[in-house]
């Protein structure tokens, strides 16, 4: 499983077809009048369609991110391409993604420790023999002085570039969750409203033992089961989180149940998959999208707090959990190091703020009911 | 009232069986003892006798749900599920696999410091938020208003652990106001909480203000506030009087699930802080993989909830005396 979601050949079909998906999916909504009404009402709101672009643009480095490719390894004397002495294949790299392509200068520069934003000297002081022989702790210059926009961390890595990173950790984790546990969600809990009787006590028996389990805790268990890592992540927060969107749509297909285009798709004996999918999920798709945009920044936020639990993506994996967590102990050395926790917060609120902002917006357009402003 | 509650605590029992259950699923059966054995032995994990009587010493030796080997009733009892899972029933945790010590002792040891952390926070942050929240509702739409709302997004924006370094960092460590981290019984005890509290509260801020104000401006459109202002009743007496009263049903409803929650603490607080109660608890056993804590948390915090629900439900039939009719 791990060994296949390495494989980058994989990895760029999978993000090729949910894109994909996410188009069509746009496409089709933008068909229907109240979509489009949805849409123009978003429109008009300044800080919604900033907080848009804002996400787009997260969302691009995040795609950048993903897609990738191995490119062959040279020989650094010859510059030739390096083969196998014996089959004669050509050699490759471990690979990477389009974005570690673009940030190949930030990647090179690296240092040998610590290193303030824009600094031109070292943040630890060495011993070094100054010219006349005398051992001296000085802060020796860096490598690449004033390069590193928001600094360097303990081994050198540039922080920009560990933020940059992280962006495709944080995005995965908002939308994957999200796309695990819908159409659970969506199977269960339409079932459950449309068929009732004795599937809808099933249904509910499962999903009210899931859900009685406290979330963090049922997440503890399962990533000390399966160990740290971002995909066990995903699936535990799935796993944990259908259950809530499960009771909304069945409660809501009980009430579409009765309504009269429903009653009169049953009396002229239309099958009940066809009603389900011409009549009720059509109906409940703004009640998904709603509690996906509301649920993503949530989400993003417990990464880091699961992170800093043991029990997130663990530290191979950059991520602002991962950020947040070193610096926990880089604030009790003096003087303190600051920036790599500034980074982290920065880039997360960048993108959790802007989610919560459209969110609201999206709420507020496709039901009315529940809008926040009076 | 009787035949109401009765049919309540029924309908609990299958779903901590389900619990119980489920539990034991992920525990033992995609877990297996085998699983336990390797991770807490190590390197000296390739030997089979060493793996044996590692799950002898822990009491994982037996088969899952039925004993072969065993004669009349011990086939039965005579297996992990009834010695292990299903004691968790009447509060017989069993003992931790790291220590050896008993679970149940470490528990009840615990729920104190817990509870001094988190009750507190609870309480202040439910009167904080209604007050606030209050203010919003009765100046809706003006500027005031629109500036909070923006801040209430910005605070839920900022993950808890930023709060709880910025906090501990300028207050405790920077202005030396109280200490970093620790806990002392008795009246020292107010040192060391207050910190952890006013930052509990300022975590639940920015979404509690929003949603009882959404909460007070759904009450607010209702057919008996325009009949009170229609006999001339003032913008005060309104919301408190009529708004407040009728909005308290669905919060203090639900308090009981929430005050039952509490006792299981708060990871991440008590966790920075140095707190001995049983989030701290929880996480030690995360980062130790003791896989016998964890399981008895698990258990315990469906059993909280599932007792909270049940209570909620009782308030909310006294509240209301339609439900139990359904």
């Amino acid at each position: 499983m791990t060994s296949l979601l390495q494989n980058w050949a994989f990895k760029n079909i999978l993000t090729a077809l949910l894109l994909l998906g996410l188009l069509l999916l746009i496409r089709k909504l933008a068909r229907r009048e109240y979509w489009r009404l949805a849409a123009r009402e978003i429109q008009q709101k300044k800080g919604a369609v900033i907080s848009f672009w804002m996400l787009c643009l997260y969302l691009l480095i995040a795609l950048l991110d993903s897609f990738g490719w191995r490119s062959p390894l040279h020989n650094p004397e010859t510059g030739e391409i390096a083969r196998h002495p014996q089959t004669q294949k050509i050699v490759y790299d471990k690979g990477a993604s389009t974005l570690d392509h673009l940030l190949k200068p930030l990647i090179q520069k690296r240092e040998k420790t610590y290193s303030a934003p824009l600094a031109e000297v070292q943040f630890t002081s060495e011993a070094q023999p100054d010219e006349k022989g005398i051992i001296r702790r000085i802060h020796p210059p860096l490598q690449h002085p004033g390069s590193h926009l928001l600094g360097t961390d303990r081994v050198g890595v540039d922080v920009l570039y560990q933020s940059l990173k992280s962006i495709r950790t944080g995005m995965i984790i908002g939308l994957l969750t999200t796309l695990l546990a819908v159409p659970f969600a969506m199977f269960f809990g339409i079932s459950a409203g449309y068929f009732g009787g004795f599937i809808d006590d099933l249904i509910q028996y499962l999903y009210t033992v899931l859900s009685s389990i406290p979330t963090v805790l049922f997440i503890a268990a399962f990533m000390i089961i399966f160990g740290q890592g971002l995909p066990q992540l995903c699936l535990a927060m799935g796993i944990a989180s259908w259950t809530s969107l499960c009771r909304l749509l069945r409660g809501e297909t009980m009430r579409l149940r009765e309504t009269e285009f429903v009653q009169a798709a049953i009396a002229l004996g239309s099958p009940g998959w066809k009603i389900i999918f011409r009549h009720i999920i059509p109906n409940v798709l703004h009640l998904i999208l709603i509690t996906a945009m509301l649920r993503f920044s949530s989400e993003v936020l417990s990464e880091a707090a699961l992170t800093y639990l043991g029990i997130g993506v663990g530290a191979d994996t950059m991520s602002w959990g991962v950020m947040i967590n070193d610096a926990r102990s880089e604030l009790t050395r003096d003087p303190i190091i600051w920036w790599k926790l500034l980074a982290a917060f920065l880039f997360m609120i960048g993108l959790v703020l802007p989610a919560n902002a459209f969110g609201d917006a999206v709420r507020d357009a496709l039901d009315p009911r529940l809008r926040t402003q009076d | 009232m009787t035949a109401y509650i009765i049919r309540r605590i029924i309908y609990v029992l299958p779903i901590l069986a389900g619990v119980n259950l489920l539990v034991f699923a992920l525990f033992f059966l995609v877990n297996t003892p085998d699983d336990m054995a390797r991770q807490a032995l190590g390197d000296k994990a390739s030997d089979p006798v060493q793996i044996e009587r590692w799950k002898e010493a822990h009491g994982y030796h037996q088969p899952h749900f039925f004993n072969p080997g065993e004669k009349g009733l011990k086939r039965l009892t005579g297996t992990i599920f009834f010695q292990k899972n299903l004691p968790m029933f009447w509060g017989d945790f069993g003992f931790s696999d790291m220590t050896l010590e008993p679970i149940g002792r470490e528990i009840r040891k615990r729920i104190g410091p817990s509870l001094c952390l988190t009750l507190p926070i609870f309480l202040a942050t439910l009167l904080t938020n209604i007050i606030i929240a209050m203010l919003l509702a009765a100046r809706r739409g003006t500027t005031l208003d629109r500036l909070a709302q923006l801040f209430c997004v910005l605070l839920m924006s900022v993950s808890a652990l930023i709060y709880i370094i910025a906090g501990q960092f300028f207050i405790a460590k920077t202005l030396r106001l109280v200490p970093v981290s620790g806990f002392l019984t008795g009246p020292a005890m107010l040192k060391f909480l207050i910190l952890p509290i006013a930052v509990g509260i300022a975590c639940g801020l920015g979404s509690g203000i929003r949603f009882y104000r959404t909460l007070f401006l759904e009450e607010i459109n209702r057919d008996y506030v325009r009949t009170a202002r229609a006999k001339g009743l003032g913008e005060g007496a309104v919301l408190f009087l009529h708004v407040l009263k009728n909005a308290m049903i669905p919060i203090l409803t639900n308090v009981p699930i929430q005050l039952l929650m509490l006792i299981m603490g708060n990871l991440l607080l008590e966790n920075f802080f140095s707190i001995p109660g049983l989030g701290g608890f929880t996480i030690n056993a995360i980062a130790s993989q003791d896989f016998a804590i964890v399981r008895a948390m698990v258990f315990l915090g469906a059993v909280l909830y599932l007792l909270g629900t049940l209570l909620a439900d009782l308030c909310y039939s006294i509240v209301d005396p339609r439900i139990r009719l359904q």
